[in-house]
């Protein structure tokens, strides 16, 4: 079972249907109980601020089954809360597992990046099986991931910068992209998740 | 950097169970095309970036038709939902983000209260607004108008609501600026003059509110061949060209369009 975190953000259909399409036996969580599950999944939606008081709760629990090994994949802001901290929010704290701080997307592009950009895959692995570089994904976002140990960037696009867009650090993942909403290859990503989480 | 997107549109009378997609031609006469959560995936599978749903029906029994709509194409379709037509308060927003929309567009209620722009951007995020502008050519009453020098002489842009039946005064492109202004995050600009007939994007139009946003705009209305699609990528700043009949009725698949702006350099996702 695949537990998708409910903090109240918004409706988390798509993310539900796709991985149900995927065969994840998705589950929504309207509290921290996380028993039962194989993996977790963090959505992303709204701001940095709002988003980390509302996890807050979900804080504790998640890093007692990020111990014990299970895969979290964190989705746009869902892996954006895994860092330290972002200009969006400033005084906000984020859950610091990935130490590195969030940025706003530089002035000489259009703030947000929104539609499909391509990956450069820095690093393979079993959540980027088959995907191959140039793939395209769906973005939407106006802030960008800078962890400080650059090693745990797993793919990254360009929009004015190089930013990360998939992060990997032990059982933790993120996405900068909707892999929900980014087609055929999008569910590709959801369904190595899912796959990797059963291993 | 960003792919430009192509975007088919169903245009919904959501009076039957279902739904219909029809299709207007000059927004008047009406043809059958199919079933919207079908026609969706079909077109999800064939590659395209985004689907817009555009309610023409008048009715109130509609907004729970459009819910199981979307609800239904989500199941399916995994790219950008946009939802749009009658939508006239943040509620009606809600309720299209709550059925699975990703984004709303809405153009009568704005030009009618443009606040409305700013609460939904407030609400859900700039990229979940798109504004729609139905834009009409004006060669006359210049006065007072942001005007562009086109092929066939001076003019303005008036912009059209309630589905093209009737006419406001405002100028379409200092109404761009302003929804930008008001936390529009894409512009859906359709030409009205070239709306249904096949003849091509207005490539004019198109250029010129697209110099005058930063924001991304989506260029619609007369689109018949991937020719068309290159010649609106290729003359203007467009994110995304949106088309319709061509692809109801089998004329081109999104694929083979796609193919073709790909081999003449157009940056496109292409998909297996």
């Amino acid at each position: 079972m695949i537990a998708i975190v409910d903090y109240g953000m918004g409706n988390l259909f798509s993310i539900y249907n796709a991985f149900l399409k995927v065969g994840g036996d998705p589950e929504i969580k309207r509290d921290p109980e996380f028993g039962g599950a194989e993996g977790i999944v963090i959505p992303g939606v709204g701001s940095f601020g709002r988003c980390t008081e509302r996890l807050r709760r979900f804080q504790e629990p998640l890093e007692e089954r990020i111990t014990e090994g299970t895969p979290v994949l964190g989705i746009c802001i869902g892996m954006q809360v895994m860092l330290d901290e972002s200009e969006e929010s400033p005084g906000a704290r984020g859950f610091g597992w990935i130490p590195g701080r969030v940025v706003r997307l530089p002035e000489s592009v259009t703030v947000p990046q929104m539609g499909w950009n391509s990956l450069e895959i820095k690093k393979g692995m079993e959540l980027l099986d088959g995907i191959s570089p140039g793939d395209m994904f769906y973005f939407v976002h106006s802030y960008h991931c800078i962890p400080y140990d650059q090693r745990v960037v797993a793919a990254s696009t360009h929009y004015g910068v190089e930013l990360a867009a998939v992060v990997a650090k032990d059982n933790i993942y993120g996405t900068q992209f909707h892999p929900e909403k980014s087609g055929p290859k999008g569910l590709r990503i959801l369904e190595n998740f899912v796959r990797m989480v059963r291993c | 950097m960003l792919a430009r997107r192509i975007i088919p549109c169903l245009d919904c009378d959501l009076g039957v169970p279902n739904g219909r997609v029809v299709k207007g031609i000059e927004f008047k006469q009406i043809r059958y095309a199919g079933v919207p959560w079908e026609l969706a995936t079909r077109y999800y599978e064939d590659g395209a970036d985004e689907i817009v749903f555009l309610d023409i029906t008048a009715s109130h029994e509609r907004r729970a038709t459009m819910f199981d709509v979307i609800k239904k194409t989500s199941e399916h379709v995994f790219v950008p939902l946009t939802v749009g037509g009658g939508i006239s308060s943040l509620e009606d927003a809600r309720n299209a983000f709550n059925a699975g929309a990703d984004k709303v567009t809405v153009n009568t209620a704005a030009l009618r209260r443009p606040e409305l722009i700013r609460e939904i951007s407030e609400s859900y995020g700039s990229q979940a607004v798109v504004v729609a502008i139905d834009a009409k050519r004006r060669y006359q009453d210049l006065d007072g108008r942001i005007t562009i020098n086109t092929e066939s002489g001076r003019c303005w842009f008036e912009c059209s609501y309630y589905g093209g039946r009737r006419f406001t005064g405002v100028d379409a492109l200092a109404w761009a600026r302003r929804v930008e202004e008001l936390g529009a995050g894409e512009i859906l600009l359709t030409s009205m003059d070239r709306d249904g007939t096949y003849d091509g994007f207005d490539i004019e139009l198109t250029d010129a509110v697209s110099r005058m946003v930063r924001i991304p705009v989506i260029a619609s209305g007369g689109c018949a061949s991937p020719e068309h699609m290159y010649e609106v990528f290729r003359r203007t700043d467009a994110s995304a060209a949106l088309a319709a009949s061509i692809f109801h009725f089998n004329q081109w698949s999104i694929r083979d369009c796609k193919r073709y702006l790909h081999e003449r350099g157009i940056n496109v996702r292409i998909t297996d």
